[in-house]
């Protein structure tokens, strides 16, 4: 053990490191493959024993993904041959299709309730991050500890008066309620972040344009904002995967309308059984957008995922 | 039924009806995903013929179909116009004031509920209990019953084994715990070359599963949930000793005759574990048996039904739905349209065809009902002696209470099954009491 | 990024208008970028827990029309002499104790290798990282198809290894294995969290400490202990307390899984909490209970953040 040095790995050490890490992230990628692949399997496939590693694939599990289905008497059928791929595939089961399912509806209210949370909290805490970055603000610790503080509440627990308000409102069910209340939880993430990317920028260049006879809201606008578009950009990534995943308050305060996919794939089934080639479809085309993300904010991922308090 | 003819009858009846066509409404009805409502999206298309409407469908699957549909109700949504809503509904829709009232239009319409079977009518749309006034329109006649693989019972083989283990003859079991003695002879026994299982049956923690399936023991033994009726009083009724006998065959069930990792299953594990050939045996609502008949796999001739056996009294649970118009909908006139265009004899007879269960008299007692599905004297044999969980207003707090005593005592094998009804008594009491009914 | 969400704001603004903002005091820009924010928060946070407190007095019933009874503190004791709530107590200190267990022991190590230098680590981080970004309910969902005994991967895999027949043993529905199975996900999702912030507090320590120590002839060991774990004592400690924020909130992934089953024994507090809720709908009751697991949360978290900050003075 003598010959190690803690800052100069030797080669062996490299290498066994290296062993380490890449098995390690081979194992933790495996359900991630399954769910890809499983949704390019047959549903027999995907349920047989031992588990099947290779497969025909067949777009089986997107098109139940996309449609409903029902049966059909033996006469509709032969009456109505199949014309497009899809219908076919369908068809191999004795059934048709009876029309477009709800995947759809949910991925555009994901979509909606996502860009227009992230772009209020964005907008709101690139003010409030100015703000408490350049200015004495009264009690700003107070505010800032408040403004984190809000998120230790269990969402449960924040959804029982939510869900009352709504109510009361009008709220319940809409997608303005639920891009409200995203922005709401997603501002302080908003806040913390952008004022540690506005903490970075450095005070020099406001102050030589304010000399200049710039407002400070001309500076703020044409010299901090453009330096702080990295850190905009990594913050609204933040907080749209935020909005994307949530899962509480969306199965609470919403049933149809604006309810947003992660409440639903858990509930796509089949005809007789849960259809896994679906779900497993469902929730590749929900996933993939943050696998993209992710691999964009490698660089400030740490600093999203502590509020900016680790900064690296 | 042509649409010609249905528009023709639209006309002569009613005048308003034509007015109310005029502005053509989406309609939305919410109902659970099964079977049955790929049935009714296909009956309903005669309606969105006929009138002019659209209809729309949200249906949610079992396990969340209360959760969401009751948070719907009470955040007065307005995503259902119609809903099927589950017979213990009744009571929170009616007093909560998210179902109307039907009896006006029933009688304007000329809908009388004497034409529906007595017992749907009691359990689907009354409410209080049996009072006339009604929230729903019987909509789906359901209880829960058996089915089995035919072809092994009648394989000389296995009939053999089972002589020999049992010194009986192997036939559809008259008694629960005959029940359970196929079901112990068919597990972990080899059929062509699988291992099998006994019996398939509800154990679901999440919504209300376990308590659908272990209630069909139990009332057979004779439970009751009140000494008497409306009086609240439970002690020696809901944890007598033969609910606690009751209770205990059901443990038993699942612990020595049901497939490994059935813990947490409900209608579709049921169907599954049947139609991949896992069990003889398997429990669920008649919803599915028409689907279950004309299955592919394990359907036709090799699929028997039977009403859930009797113990000390013949009973089954009582599954199934009235539809009722939802009182935030703001198309509630097209909304009652639906039901008037639904509570006609001949749509009726159609819905049965389609795969439906009609609870309507000239359906079920028309002369070729029993031979129309091999399982349809069956299904009016349950019907006769069905019994319903708590219809209270706070069934939902019943209902989750049972489902933690069962899941606990049953599945979790925690305590006695004396120790979980005494705690369902403390457990339902609090609720009462806080109703301020005790 | 031009087009930035305050440029275009700013382009909307009439000129009159703008240049009126434009001549504002430095204080009064302070307040107008600040009051949004705070309103917001007032409106959706703080309004509620307001009313919460208030509801959680009454036996107020969301899903029933029937007049408000003030019954003073009546829910609170309730909930502090149910067995049953000491209970999913119990269960979610279970869960948080092995998954910050499991999460800092592996995190820690994988951050140390990574922190080798070995060739293609940045890529092999970002695969490693990925489970932590994904919807847990979606996630969670389908990790109970992993789990299925007589067909899920898992099973398979743990019955290729061991020898034990894949059906022998249920995850899920296992009333012993049941809370490992939601230790094993969370720990599957979210060590990568705990592994990023060590790494970030391996790197933060300076070669030069090290470099001094060598001079004076300390061991590897000698240096690993008394100089990497309290440098990165900070950066776990904080890693701790996110997880534990976070896992003390627990419910889609958990929820998904074992919906707190087989019978309540991952029965975690939010979901307990939202059984009364929004399926009991015993509003008053869940009002009180939410107020118990806030101040828990607070009061806790607020005693860690003492302690770090002494660590991190030391």
């Amino acid at each position: 053990m003598s010959a190690w040095s803690i800052t100069e790995p030797t080669p062996r050490q490299k290498w066994v490191a290296g062993i380490l890490v890449v098995l390690y992230a081979l194992v933790t990628i495996v359900p991630l493959i399954w769910i890809v692949a499983t949704g390019f399997k047959s549903p027999a496939d995907a349920i047989s024993y031992p588990p099947k590693v290779l497969f025909e694939p067949t777009l089986e599990g997107y098109v139940n993904l996309f449609t409903t289905r029902t049966r059909q008497t033996q006469e509709y059928l032969d009456a109505n041959p199949p014309e497009t791929w899809y219908e076919e595939i369908v068809r191999q089961y004795d059934m048709v299709i009876a029309g477009p399912s709800r995947y759809g509806e949910r991925f555009v209210n994901s979509i909606i309730i996502g860009f227009g949370s992230t772009f209020l909290s964005v907008f709101l805490g690139t003010l409030a991050a100015y703000a408490f970055s350049r200015f004495k603000v009264p009690l700003k610790d107070d505010l800032l500890f408040f403004i984190l503080s809000t998120r230790m509440m269990p969402p449960i627990a924040v959804a029982i008066p939510i869900f009352l308000m709504f109510r009361t409102l009008g709220l319940s069910d809409t997608h303005l309620g639920m891009i409200l209340l995203y922005t709401a939880v997603n501002i302080s993430l908003a806040v913390w972040l952008l004022k540690g990317f506005m903490d970075e920028i450095p005070r020099e260049y406001e102050e030589a344009a304010l000399i200049d006879g710039y407002t400070r809201f001309q500076a703020f606008r044409k010299v901090v904002l453009p330096q702080a578009v990295t850190g905009i950009v990594a913050t609204a990534i933040f907080c749209l995967i935020f909005s994307w995943n949530e899962y509480a308050f969306a199965v609470l305060l919403t049933s149809g309308t604006a309810q947003t996919a992660p409440p639903f794939i858990p509930t796509i089934i089949g005809v007789g059984g849960q259809d896994w080639p679906a779900v497993a479809a469902g929730a590749t085309l929900f996933l993939l957008p943050v696998l993209v993300f992710t691999v964009f904010l490698r660089k400030h991922l740490l600093r999203g995922i502590t509020f900016g308090a680790v900064r690296k | 039924m042509t649409t010609s003819r249905w528009l023709a009858a639209s006309v002569l009846t009613a005048s308003g009806l034509v007015a109310a066509s005029a502005s053509a409404e989406d309609l939305t009805l919410c109902w659970a995903a099964w079977d049955p409502a790929n049935a009714l999206v296909e009956l309903s298309k005669d309606f969105e013929a006929q009138s002019g409407h659209t209809m729309n469908f949200e249906f949610v699957p079992w396990p969340n179909f209360a959760d969401r549909m009751l948070n719907e109700l009470n955040s007065g949504g307005k995503l259902c116009d119609l809903l099927i809503g589950d017979s213990q509904w009744i009571g929170g829709g009616a007093e909560n004031g998210h179902y109307l009232k039907l009896n006006d239009f029933f009688a304007a319409e000329g809908i009388s509920m004497d034409d529906f079977a007595p017992a749907t009518v009691y359990a689907y749309s009354t409410w209080p209990k049996g009072e006339p006034n009604y929230y729903a329109l019987p909509a789906m006649g359901d209880a829960n019953g058996w089915f089995y693989r035919k072809d092994w019972f009648e394989d000389p083989a296995i009939q053999a084994a089972y002589k020999e283990a049992t010194g009986m003859d192997l036939g559809v079991p008259e008694t629960q715990e005959q029940l359970m003695q196929i079901a112990q002879f068919f597990q972990g026994r080899e059929i062509d070359g699988q291992t099998r299982y006994g019996a398939s049956i509800f154990t679901e923690r999440g919504s209300e599963g376990i308590t659908m399936g272990a209630t069909g023991a139990l009332y057979t033994w004779g439970f009751k949930y009140e000494n008497a009726p409306g009086s609240y009083d439970m002690e020696g009724a809901v944890n007598s000793a033969d609910a606690v006998e009751a209770l205990e065959f059901y443990k038993e069930l699942y612990q020595t005759a049901t497939p490994p990792g059935y813990t947490d299953s409900y209608m579709e594990q049921s169907l599954d574990a049947f139609k991949s050939g896992q069990v003889a045996m398997a429990m669920n609502w008649f919803a599915f048996f028409p689907g279950l008949y004309a299955d592919p796999n394990v359907g036709g001739d090799k699929i028997g039904f039977f009403v859930n056996p009797p113990q000390k009294v013949a009973a089954s649970t009582l599954g199934g739905q009235g539809i009722s118009v939802v009182a935030y909908s703001d198309k509630q006139d097209a909304a009652l349209e639906y039901i008037k265009w639904f509570a006609q004899p001949d749509v009726q007879q159609k819905w049965w065809d389609l795969g439906g269960y009609s609870c309507h008299l000239d359906v079920l007692n028309a002369p070729g009902f029993k031979e129309s599905a091999p399982f349809a004297p069956d299904f009016l044999q349950a019907m006769d002696a069905v019994q319903d969980f708590w219809q209270e207003p706070a069934y939902a707090e019943l209902l989750l209470a049972m489902q933690k005593r069962l899941h606990d005592y049953i599945v979790a094998d925690q305590g006695t099954a004396q120790e979980a009804l005494d705690k369902l008594i403390e457990d339902w009491t609090e609720v009462f009491e806080d109703e301020g009914k005790i | 990024m031009t087009d930035s969400p305050m440029t275009r704001a700013a382009r909307a603004t009439p000129p009159r208008v703008a240049r009126r903002i434009r001549g504002l005091s430095d204080r009064a820009i302070a307040w107008i970028f600040v009051a949004p924010t705070i309103f917001l928060l007032l409106a959706v946070n703080i309004f509620p827990l307001i009313w919460t407190i208030r509801l959680s007095f009454t036996n107020f019933k969301a899903n029933r029309n029937r007049p408000i009874e003030w019954i003073g503190t009546r829910n609170y004791e309730r909930i502090l002499t149910d067995s049953d709530i000491w209970l999913t107590m119990q269960a979610t200190a279970h869960f948080l104790f092995w998954t910050i267990f499991f999460q800092v022991l592996i995190g820690f190590t994988l951050a140390w290798l990574i922190n080798r230098k070995f060739r293609g680590n940045d890529l092999w981080t970002t695969i490693i990282v990925l489970p932590m970004m994904l919807s847990p309910a979606v996630v969670g969902n389908f990790w109970t198809f992993l789990y299925q005994p007589q067909i899920g991967l898992f099973n398979y895999v743990v019955s290729f290894f061991t020898g034990a027949d894949p059906s022998s043993f249920q995850m899920i529905g296992d009333v012993n294995l049941a809370p490992w199975a939601i230790v094993i996900v969370d720990t599957w999702m979210w060590t990568p969290f705990v592994m990023l912030i060590c790494l970030a507090g391996l790197r933060s320590i300076p070669d030069y400490i090290y470099e001094a120590a060598e001079i004076d002839r300390a061991s590897n060991w000698r240096q690993f202990w008394t100089i990497t774990i309290p440098m990165v004592l900070p950066f776990l400690m904080l890693a701790i307390l996110f997880r534990g924020i976070e896992n003390f909130k627990m419910f889609d992934l958990v929820v998904q899984l074992t919906g707190g089953g087989p019978g309540s024994v991952t029965e975690l507090t939010s979901i307990n909490l939202k059984r009364e809720a929004f399926e009991k709908w015993r509003t008053g009751y869940a009002s009180a209970y939410a107020i118990i697991l806030f101040v828990t949360v607070f009061g806790l978290a607020s005693i860690y953040v003492k302690a770090l900050n002494k660590v991190k003075e030391r």
